[in-house]
């Protein structure tokens, strides 16, 4: 493993549909073995960035290298990666065991060798047992992970997978994230994986880029998105609750920055007349160890205090708050990350 | 068992048989009857004013198989099934994969294909005796150009029922196109993508993944294909007549035939009958064997 040259390039990559736009501008660079999660909202391009990287799509502009390889022009099926799609795209009319084996025979692998990798993979995604059914006769989060053996049975150094979970109830959600996770250290591949979900993406990635209308806004690890978030979108995208943003105006001595983030575990209630902020208590939302309280005031926004155990407090009753200097973030006019709150 | 669970069981018959007798009423009326009514009247002999008629078992299907036109027929048909339905089958599917694919007018090529569909049988042969009439048809005409003699391709045994074939195949295969198209428009697009990250070339993303998917509908066209062969007659009004010297005579031009032109009910009967036996072997066919190794979704 060489840490200098990255595994997989991708440099000024965009991609435009009739001037509409795809993804603009998009450098990443990803070490081998990592695991890197595409996160942002529906329609910020991040299923896109990572159809451009497989070869389905082929960009418009920039380049892309894997393996020291460039590939910007390359069929898929040069580019030595495997992928998961959303809808899994299982042939229904194959049973599991053909699935699965359907790239091997493409590429001719001989019927021992095929038998063999074919019984490894079920074994590894607990599908022994079921090589004859067909598509259609398995549960979701059977499908799921023939897909899942479909790309580990390729033994590509690569792994694509755009929203593999997405299809998933909460509970089978949580538990294949597991799964996902420990095939990839296993195997020892580098996985890139698409998701809405900010929970899949902080709990698994080693690196997560964030994405927002076709752009990358800010790459790191998953502490660095949420402690020093780069602008205000990531910083009012990551984190439940996010982070509340407060016009500086509101909290005199930070005038140089336009708005103040503050994290919802470092918010204190104050007693009456001592607190920093005074606001106006909107509903309360028990989550069981915690309660979260949100605040409306008149210049900030999403403030919430956790709180623990439960707390029923009315809506519209007075609460002060009170917070350090040091977990306060600070954001300039086009809200962008500033370095140090300058006084 | 307590009396409501009876009653509730009644009930449910009853709501059965409604349900099931519009079917029942019209198919006992329009199918089975007449079915029953002509296996009956193929048991007996033809009344003349003379000799009344009177039960003869199987002897109308004994006159059948001595009679060598029957066998011509017969033979006839099978060659006109055994080229009408592959063909067109293979023409419909080349077409259809051709027209899903992301070429330039594809709207006009779609309905391009479908116009033989809308055109009625009997204005389609019109439209081919244009082309096949000797001397002054089109097909004469480029034949003509290139130094060909004129032939008369409807007027002589060896081509007469290619001929008709030809015309079956270009009104038929338009339709079983449509068919084909919807089917292709069902498969999802990300099997292409998933085949092609595995490295599968376009005939074995065609031939391990859409064919197996377009099995349903092939079977359904096949069956109609089958039907039509035997029960699409209309042009040969029109073209051949069923001539020359029967050259292009198909069971039902001829059952017709027997029963209108020569009065022959009871052998028509008899013919009838057995094109239904062989109708209802191959459905029985479809049913169990073919569908058992079709994948339907």
């Amino acid at each position: 493993m060489s840490s200098d040259t990255p595994f997989v390039h991708a440099d000024g990559v965009a991609k435009r549909w009739n001037g509409q736009l795809g993804v603009e501008n998009v450098n990443l660079t990803i070490p081998r073995g990592s695991f890197v999660a595409l996160l942002g909202p529906s329609g910020c391009g991040k299923s896109t960035t990572l159809r451009l990287l497989s070869g389905l799509e082929l960009p418009d502009e920039g380049s892309i290298t894997i393996d020291g390889r460039d590939v910007t022009a390359a069929a898929p099926s040069d580019r030595n990666l495997s992928m998961v799609f959303q809808s899994y795209a299982l042939f229904p009319h194959l049973s599991v065991a053909e699935n699965v084996i359907f790239g091997l025979k493409v590429r001719k692998v001989g019927a021992a060798e095929r038998r063999e990798k074919l019984d490894r993979a079920l074994e590894i995604t607990g599908l022994t047992g079921y090589e004859a059914r067909k598509p259609g006769e398995l549960s979701g989060g059977q499908r799921q992970r023939v897909a899942l053996a479909r790309a580990i049975v390729a033994n590509q150094p690569l792994c694509l997978m755009d929203e593999p979970l997405s299809n998933l109830d909460a509970k089978l959600r949580a538990s294949v994230r597991k799964d996902i996770k420990k095939l990839q250290v296993e195997l020892g591949i580098t996985v890139v994986y698409v998701t809405h979900d900010q929970t899949e993406a902080m709990s698994m990635a080693d690196m997560v880029v964030l994405m927002k209308d076709g752009h990358i806004q800010q790459t790191g690890t998953p502490e660095e998105l949420y402690y020093k978030p780069a602008n205000t979108f990531v910083a009012e995208f990551v984190g439940a609750p996010p982070m509340a943003l407060i016009e500086s105006k509101a909290l005199p001595g930070f005038e140089s920055a336009t708005h103040i983030g503050l994290r919802a575990e470092n918010i204190q209630v104050a007693t009456s007349g001592k607190g920093r902020l005074a606001c106006k208590v909107s509903e309360c939302e028990f989550l069981g160890s915690e309660t979260f309280i949100g605040l409306t005031h008149p210049a900030a926004s999403g403030l919430t205090v956790s709180l623990p155990g439960l707390k029923t407090i009315p809506a519209g009753e007075d609460m002060e708050i009170s917070f350090s200097d040091s977990d306060l973030h600070f954001f300039d006019d086009a809200g962008k990350r500033l370095a140090t709150p300058a006084g | 068992m307590t009396e409501h669970v009876q009653n509730e069981r009644r009930r449910q018959a009853i709501y059965g048989w409604i349900l099931l007798s519009p079917a029942l009423v019209l198919l006992s009326l329009f199918a089975f009857y007449p079915s029953i009514a002509t296996l009956w009247s193929s048991l007996f002999s033809r009344g003349t004013r003379r000799r009344p008629t009177e039960f003869v078992a199987t002897e109308n299907y004994a006159d059948l198989f001595a009679d060598p036109t029957f066998w011509k027929v017969v033979i006839n048909n099978l060659i006109y099934a055994g080229a009408t339905i592959p063909i067109s089958i293979a023409i419909a599917l080349a077409m259809a994969l051709w027209a899903n694919s992301k070429i330039p007018a594809r709207g006009f090529v779609r309905t391009a294909y479908f116009t033989p569909t809308v055109l009625p049988m009997i204005a389609a042969a019109n439209l081919w005796l244009f082309f096949y009439t000797p001397g002054l048809g089109v097909l004469d005409k480029i034949g003509g150009l290139f130094g060909f003699e004129s032939v008369n391709w409807l007027g002589q045994p060896e081509t007469a029922l290619w001929a008709v074939i030809i015309v079956t195949i270009w009104k038929e295969a338009g339709f079983f196109m449509i068919f084909y198209l919807a089917a292709l428009q069902t498969i999802p697009e990300d099997l292409k993508e998933a085949a092609d990250i595995e490295g599968a070339s376009r005939w074995t993303y065609t031939r391990r993944i859409v064919l197996p998917l377009l099995m349903p509908t092939t079977l359904f066209i096949m069956v109609n294909a089958l039907i039509n062969s035997v029960k699409l007659i209309d042009h040969l009004f029109i073209l051949t007549k069923g001539g020359p010297s029967d050259a292009s005579k198909l069971i039902l031009y001829y059952i017709w035939e027997m029963a209108f032109a020569f009065f022959d009910a009871p052998h028509a009967a008899a013919m009838t009958i057995m094109v239904l036996v062989v109708l209802g072997i191959v459905a029985g066919i479809k049913f169990t064997i073919l569908d058992k190794r079709t994948h339907y979704q």
